[in-house]
């Protein structure tokens, strides 16, 4: 990098500040307050809105014919037995990792810009997690018992195996959606307090006053909320580091060869990191432009997401060398052919569009220029989005279709099926962070007065 | 004894610093039944009432234990009592393996009994509460600060009281009823 571009990147730090000048209490709560407690609903968000929702329609339109078909309606089959399911499973898991760490991590390291991204990166988490679960419950074929997952005593007799990474994914899983959604609603309810006492209308007065449940911001309560929210952070903050590490024991704990490698854990936390902030790019761009919340999502917070999603980028990108390095290290056939087969095989036009996508394209975020140019910038996110999709088609893939038997090599086509599952899981994805926008303050109303400059006021 | 006739003395501040200074006075005054409220946290409020502390870190610390341990033994039962299968030959008690779970069930507990610590001491959720009679109380989660000295306090004078507030750059000073 040329010495005038690194002046560049360090005069946004300096001179973007977290949040607008001129802005009180009261100009934050009800600037973001009425986003939400407006009658009239914006046609855009109708649109928006409507335009999710048919999609997520075709979610549940595929499930219908999966339960009435089976899963022979994708493209899995022997050699390839996991396909889209698991796939879309880690991708979506992965995108959740970014609301728990903005949330927690960042809280905890007391970085004070997390403050206006929180509240809707958290929502995507839980919305991601909720994507997430689904797959891997509607790949094990008999979806309506998928209770036999959980550890009971049943007349079966037969208990889950404890020993096997699957059943831990159960349990990292669960907790995951558990605790994030806890630390969402916790954050949550004294924003709830105030749309209580900010809403006109009886029915929206009784609903967040019921969620509220009777918050009156008391000192008291302030302590000891702010110490549960503090232990919150500092649980979840190993939670999601674990969470990841658990999804990719799912690959490196059997003896495929690609997933075998110890390398996995820390290199699937990195590339759950990456897709996660390109995940709050791609919908912070778009919703600071609609809502008008410049003010609050600041040129600091882009270049300082675009920034981590450099960071992570450069994380994953070293994991693909040492996957590569590791597997002509260990001298081992299969392992060298496993690599071979990504960069020649069939599947190589795949690998070669994921290092363009996560490697190549995002060495243009050194450029403060870039990164400071937010159309640019979320063209990128959604390429990262994609090339961390691609990243587990790869892994998921190249490694089951080839593996140390030729006889029973196969090759994995994805069906309509596939794709309609896929796609319609956006299509929830969206619905569900339209409705939240609608019904929910999107950015943390609490913890923007927190920030607010004020003269007499203790600093924080 | 007779229930008194109001539930305290409500005044209303501009800012933080204001309502924190108001506190200290209060507190030194002698009065010791009393609540601050304001719309965001504000560092060292609760200690100028006279808050010591809380035992929400050390219910967590319990809970944590509690998912750590019992985590052992759902798994140790299982493996060795209820279903063992033998894997490889490896030890039915093969502890290391058990540590995915037991450490999420660690957090899990935590985080629950972090909640519902939280929510539980502070007597949530909680339908009606005398504050909200005041009509100026809605501003108490926008923009505006409140003392109140409540009622059951024995210094508690409803006249000397409210003239006590008044001199503490209170913008209003009301009376709460029931």
């Amino acid at each position: 990098m040329d010495s005038d571009q690194r002046q560049e990147s360090v005069g946004v730090d300096d001179i973007a500040p977290v949040i607008a000048p001129g802005h009180d209490y009261s100009t934050v709560t009800d600037q973001i307050s009425t986003i939400v407690l407006t009658r009239r609903t914006p046609r855009q968000w109708l649109i928006g809105f409507s335009i999710a929702f048919v999609v997520s329609m075709a979610l549940l339109y595929s499930i219908a014919y999966l339960l009435l078909k089976g899963t022979g309606i994708w493209g899995i089959n022997n050699p390839v037995g996991w396909g889209f399911a698991i796939i879309n499973f880690v991708w979506w898991i992965g995108i959740g990792h970014a609301g728990t760490l903005i949330s927690a991590i960042l809280l905890l390291l007391r970085q004070q810009w997390r403050t206006s991204i929180n509240r809707f990166a958290e929502a995507m988490t839980l919305f991601a997690v909720a994507c997430a679960g689904l797959f891997p419950i509607l790949h094990m074929g008999r979806p309506w018992l998928a209770y036999w997952l959980v550890p009971y005593p049943n007349t079966m007799d037969t208990w889950p195996q404890p020993r096997s990474p699957l059943v831990w994914d159960v349990f990292a899983v669960t907790t995951y959606g558990t605790v994030s959604a806890l630390f969402w609603f916790v954050g949550l309810i004294p924003d709830l307090a105030t749309l209580r006492d900010r809403a006109t209308s009886l029915l929206a007065k009784k609903i967040y006053g019921i969620l509220a449940m009777g918050w009156r911001g008391s000192a008291r309560h302030w302590y000891r909320y702010e110490t549960a929210y503090l232990l919150l952070a500092g649980l979840a903050t190993p939670l999601v580091v674990s969470v990841h590490t658990v999804v990719s024991f799912d690959f490196a704990i059997s003896i495929v060869p690609g997933w075998h490698a110890t390398i996995f854990p820390p290199y699937f936390v990195a590339g759950a990191i990456y897709a996660g902030f390109a995940m709050v790019l791609t919908l912070s761009i778009p919703l600071r432009a609609f809502y008008n919340l410049g003010d609050f999502i600041t040129m600091r917070h882009i270049d300082n997401m675009a920034k981590i999603m450099l960071a992570t980028g450069l994380i994953v990108g070293y994991g693909y060398i040492v996957e590569a390095f590791m597997a002509w290290y260990s001298g081992h056939p299969a392992e060298i052919y496993m690599i071979a087969n990504r960069l020649q095989g069939p599947y190589r036009y795949v690998f070669w569009a994921l290092i363009l996508c996560n490697v190549i394209l995002i060495q243009t975020l050194w450029s403060a220029r870039v990164r400071r140019n937010v159309i640019l910038l979320w063209f990128i996110s959604i390429v990262v989005g994609i090339g961390m999709w691609l990243e587990r088609f790869v892994i998921v893939v190249t490694s089951l279709h080839r593996d140390y038997l030729p006889s029973s090599w196969g090759m994995y086509y994805p069906t309509f099926w596939d794709w309609s599952t896929y796609i319609g899981t956006i299509g929830l994805f969206c619905a569900l962070l339209f409705l939240f926008l609608r019904f929910l303050p999107m950015i943390s109303i609490f913890e923007m007065r927190t920030i607010v400059p004020q003269d007499g006021a203790p600093k924080h | 004894m007779a229930r008194p006739r109001i539930y305290g003395v409500m005044a209303e501040y501009e800012n933080p610093g204001e309502l924190l200074s108001a506190a200290e006075q209060a507190y030194a005054e002698g009065y010791r039944q009393l609540d601050a409220y304001s719309p965001m946290p504000i560092h060292g409020l609760a200690e100028a009432i006279g808050f010591r502390g809380t035992r929400l870190p050390l219910l967590v610390l319990i809970g944590g234990i509690l998912g750590f341990v019992l985590a052992y033994l759902m798994l140790w039962s299982i493996e060795t009592i209820i279903y063992p299968v033998n894997v490889g030959g490896r030890p039915h008690n093969s502890w290391p393996a058990f540590i995915p779970i037991m450490f999420e069930t660690t957090v899990l507990v935590a985080a629950i009994t972090a909640v519902l610590g939280m929510l539980g001491m502070n007597g949530l959720p909680m339908p009606y509460h005398p504050v909200f009679n005041n009509p100026r109380f809605v501003t108490a989660s926008r923009h505006r600060f409140f003392l109140c000295i409540e009622s059951r306090d024995p210094k508690f004078d409803a006249d000397a009281t409210a003239k006590f507030l008044q001199q503490t750059h209170a913008r209003t000073v009301s009376e709460v009823e029931w």
